[in-house]
């Protein structure tokens, strides 16, 4: 029993469906008990309301990069041992990892108006999230380009390997190019610095729902892909018979 | 090799190559600034080695589809990859085609360009370095984006939308340089970040590029 044996798609599909439920429904909860007791703290003495929305920032970002991270785990395991399952993987990780992407953008700019004065500030970290989504939306524009299944996922695989090096080095880049507004890791290990638990408990359950809903949304879209995979096949044989 | 190269470079310099082209390109990109900006000497001045980086990559970016395209057209790509000279060492030349072609006289160009813009006296050694050590990394990722693109139809601006996001750095290090040489503080840091870049993308993305070419000439 290993986990390969999950690259075969019928496999994974019947594993996946019967795991399904259960990631949705845990996302469902996770998400809704996370964000309506985030809302429900008291407001920060010096950030007002305004601080609710960690809630949502915190999850997204965590999320926008892990969905990265997960691409290119995915595009290793396609080039190397070369299973569809894990290409397909890849592909349907992007879409969410782009609007991840996107939420923490747009939640960090409404949130940076308050506080900062500003919608946008050309700070390292919010910098280096745009050049993310940027290589997100040339990693989806990839793979909707090039028609042949087996060449897309090779090169989105490609790109996705070197655009993960780029990614790393534009992240340093920024930091040593412009001193930022952004403050540093939300979350320490380190007693002292570590935000008061009131807030940090609902982030963590809202951290553990966006990760359960980024699970369930890869895995439908996964499933999905298979199913289109499958009947392109079947249509082709129609074709040839 | 030199064979390759030495075609190549035929190629692009004769007429229909479109040598010259992504000079004019710079030349027209360091004309409109002013306009959009206002002729504002002391304005134009401080953002005029920015100016000249984008305006050096965008002018780069024009041609890269030329560096695998027109070969894949008329099938001598495919005679080349059964060449014995291995693919990699093939996209590295290409690649160095296109620096010559492309990069080399934007580098030349660069400092008359300066003096359109008001930059200042000190920057012009540190522009030129600059761009003498970042642009080989940029003709370098954009065969790799060429590679990437080689079979599509409407590869162009797809083209673009893949290989601006990994300029970045490079970018980011060769304004560095040039804005702190400007200033005169310390530019060892930068410019030998930007070597770095250039280096490792002149040692790995051959590599990268070759197997995109293998799966597009699949």
């Amino acid at each position: 029993m290993s986990i390969w044996e999950y690259a075969n798609p019928v496999k994974f599909l019947r594993a996946s469906g019967i795991v399904l439920p259960w990631i949705v429904a845990g996302a469902a909860l996770c998400t809704v008990v996370g964000l309506v007791w985030g809302f429900l703290t008291p407001d920060d003495y010096r950030q007002g309301a305004t601080v609710k929305i960690v809630f949502l920032h915190v999850p997204a970002a965590l999320m926008a990069i892990n969905a990265w991270m997960m691409m290119l785990v995915a595009s290793l395991v396609w080039l190397i041992r070369r299973h569809h399952v894990s290409a397909l993987a890849a592909k349907a990780a992007a879409p969410v990892g782009a609007v991840m992407t996107l939420i923490a953008l747009i939640t960090g700019a409404i949130w940076g108006q308050p506080m900062w004065g500003t919608w946008w500030e050309w700070d390292p970290r919010l910098t280096s999230f745009l050049v993310l989504f940027l290589f997100y939306l040339g990693y989806i524009a990839l793979w909707e380009a090039i028609e042949d299944p087996d060449s897309a996922a090779d090169l989105t695989g490609l790109l996705c390997l070197v655009g993960s090096v780029f990614a790393f080095l534009s992240r340093y880049a920024v930091n040593f190019w412009n001193q930022g507004l952004h403050q540093g890791a939300s979350l320490s290990v380190a007693p002292g610095e570590r935000m008061s638990s009131v807030y940090r408990y609902p982030l963590y359950v809202s951290m553990l729902g966006f990760f359960l809903l980024f699970l369930a949304l890869v895995l439908i879209r996964t499933r999905t892909e298979i199913r289109r995979r499958r009947l392109a096949a079947l249509l082709a044989r129609e074709h040839r018979a | 090799m030199k064979a390759l190269l030495w075609r190549d470079l035929q190629l692009a310099i004769r007429a229909g190559g479109g040598f010259g082209l992504s000079l004019a390109f710079f030349l027209i990109v360091c004309t409109l600034v002013p306009f959009g900006v206002g002729a504002d000497g002391g304005q134009l001045s401080r953002i005029a080695a920015g100016i000249l980086w984008v305006g050096a990559l965008l002018s780069c970016l024009l041609s890269l589809d030329r560096i695998f395209a027109l070969d894949h057209e008329d099938g001598s790509l495919d005679l080349l990859a059964t060449a014995p000279l291995p693919l990699e060492g093939m996209v590295a030349i290409k690649a160095l085609a296109h620096w010559l072609t492309t990069g080399l006289p934007l580098v030349i160009c660069s400092p008359v360009l300066g003096i359109l813009l008001h930059l200042p006296g000190a920057a012009y050694p540190w522009l030129v370095l600059s761009l003498t050590v970042g642009t080989p990394a940029l003709s370098m990722l954009g065969a790799f984006g060429a590679a990437l693109t080689v079979g599509l139809r409407r590869g162009g601006l797809l083209l673009s939308l893949l290989v601006l996001p990994l300029y970045v750095p490079t970018l980011i290090f060769g304004a560095e340089t040039v804005r702190r040489g400007l200033m005169g503080t310390e530019v060892t840091t930068p410019l030998v970040f930007l070597a770095g870049i250039t280096f490792a993308t002149l040692a790995l993305v051959p590599f990268a590029a070759a197997a995109a070419l293998r799966v597009n000439l699949r």
